[in-house]
């Protein structure tokens, strides 16, 4: 590499992100967790096709409180990213732009996602 | 290519510290980004107290105190001092703007000063804006047209033609905008970056233009264009409350409506 003779000014080091920027690190981050949690319900597809001993003991492993939280985090990133994923959208199609309302659809989006995971919850409940 | 964490040669270091005469009252701190060529030595951070009796109400008179009165060798860009300019775009307390119509008032506690992110710096405050020109030059920031100028008049526009520049042609190009996007930070070597390509979108939205589609072919290319991610940073920093991510989603829009046909 190419010695630098002036330094770079510092970035990320300095910079006060905005929510609108902190959203969209999270968009990316989820993005990545929900592909490494697809590895993970392919693993768990597995066990169920290897018959009813297997899947017994997949059972017991995803009901510890542990497996159940990185689920329900998967269930909200999956929601998160939806959301977030609707807002992309609206902005390819040239809408959603205005300054004064950024922090508007960042909310709805955020409580979109809260209340999806919600449902999905009271569901499971329910269905249990 | 991104890269979280700062070069050796730029890691910050502890600098000198200037206290305020014992008569002031109201005393400002602020720290200061300090690198000096020919010293060899990494940038630091100086510490200023500064009685703000004594002072002009903008951050530009702040560092401007500095530089007459404590120490002469701290170098920035200025000239208007009213936001027409564009010269003394820095980051100020974690956001970039320009320090001339930014009120000291503005901020609570301590204000810190550091250059325009990710960029090379020249001196103290003053970073290297070679790569951010070229840029601008290579969108061609002037009317091309084929047809003959009108032998007696200007082109002329009709007032909706004019009002479609609005929001556009206020941008003095004091690269805030483009400096405070991850995604430049990241791919400034091929990515125009927010405040280029709201200049790109002014030249393809005047009417006395003719060079839209060459235009638009000079855009559309994974990078160029396609690099902003609406992480929205350029609108939330605009010095001058304009909104290039709607600009740059303008221009998506035309070359969609294009392929359309």
């Amino acid at each position: 590499m190419t010695q630098r003779t002036r330094p770079l000014s510092p970035h990320l080091q300095v910079y006060r992100l905005p929510l609108t920027a902190i959203v969209s690190v999270l968009h990316r981050m989820t993005g990545v967790f929900l592909v490494a949690g697809l590895v993970l319900f392919v693993l768990c597809l597995a066990q169920i096709d290897g018959g009813s001993s297997s899947f017994n003991a997949m059972q017991s492993l995803v009901q510890q409180p542990f497996f159940s939280l990185i689920i329900w985090l998967m269930i909200y990133a999956l929601f998160f990213h939806l959301c977030h994923g609707i807002r992309h959208l609206f902005w390819d199609i040239g809408e959603g732009y205005e300054k004064i309302l950024m922090n508007y659809y960042l909310i709805l989006e955020l409580f979109g996602s809260i209340l999806l995971t919600g449902i999905s919850y009271l569901f499971v409940q329910l269905g249990a | 290519m991104v890269e979280f964490t700062l070069p050796k040669n730029s890691v910050i270091q502890k600098g000198k510290h200037f206290p305020a005469e014992e008569s002031a009252t109201r005393i400002k701190q602020v720290e200061v980004y300090r690198w000096n060529p020919d010293s060899g030595e990494n940038p630091r951070i100086d510490t200023y107290h500064i009685d703000l009796d004594q002072c002009g109400p903008m951050v530009l008179d702040l560092i401007v105190k500095i530089k007459d009165e404590i120490d002469s060798t701290l170098t920035f860009r200025r000239s208007c001092r009213e936001g027409v300019c564009g010269s003394c775009a820095m980051n100020v307390n974690g956001k970039n703007t320009l320090a001339c119509i930014k009120g000291i008032d503005e901020y609570k506690g301590t204000i810190k000063i550091f250059p325009l992110p990710h960029m090379d710096v020249i001196k103290d405050l003053v970073a290297d804006m070679t790569h951010f020109y070229a840029q601008y030059a290579s969108i061609q920031p002037w009317i091309e047209s084929q047809t003959p100028a009108p032998a007696d008049t200007e082109r002329l526009q009709s007032p909706e033609e004019r009002k479609q520049l609005d929001g556009l042609y206020e941008c003095v190009l004091c690269a805030c905008c483009s400096t405070s996007c991850p995604s430049y930070w990241w791919n400034s070597e091929r990515y125009l970056g927010p405040a280029v390509l709201l200049q790109a979108y002014r030249w393809l939205n005047d009417s006395r233009d003719e060079h839209t589609g060459e235009r638009l072919d000079e855009l559309e290319d994974p990078f160029k264009l396609f690099r902003c991610h609406t992480i929205m940073n350029c609108t939330d920093t605009c010095p001058k409350g304009l909104n290039p991510a709607q600009a740059i989603g303008e221009i998506k829009k035309m070359l969609l409506v294009r392929q359309e046909g």
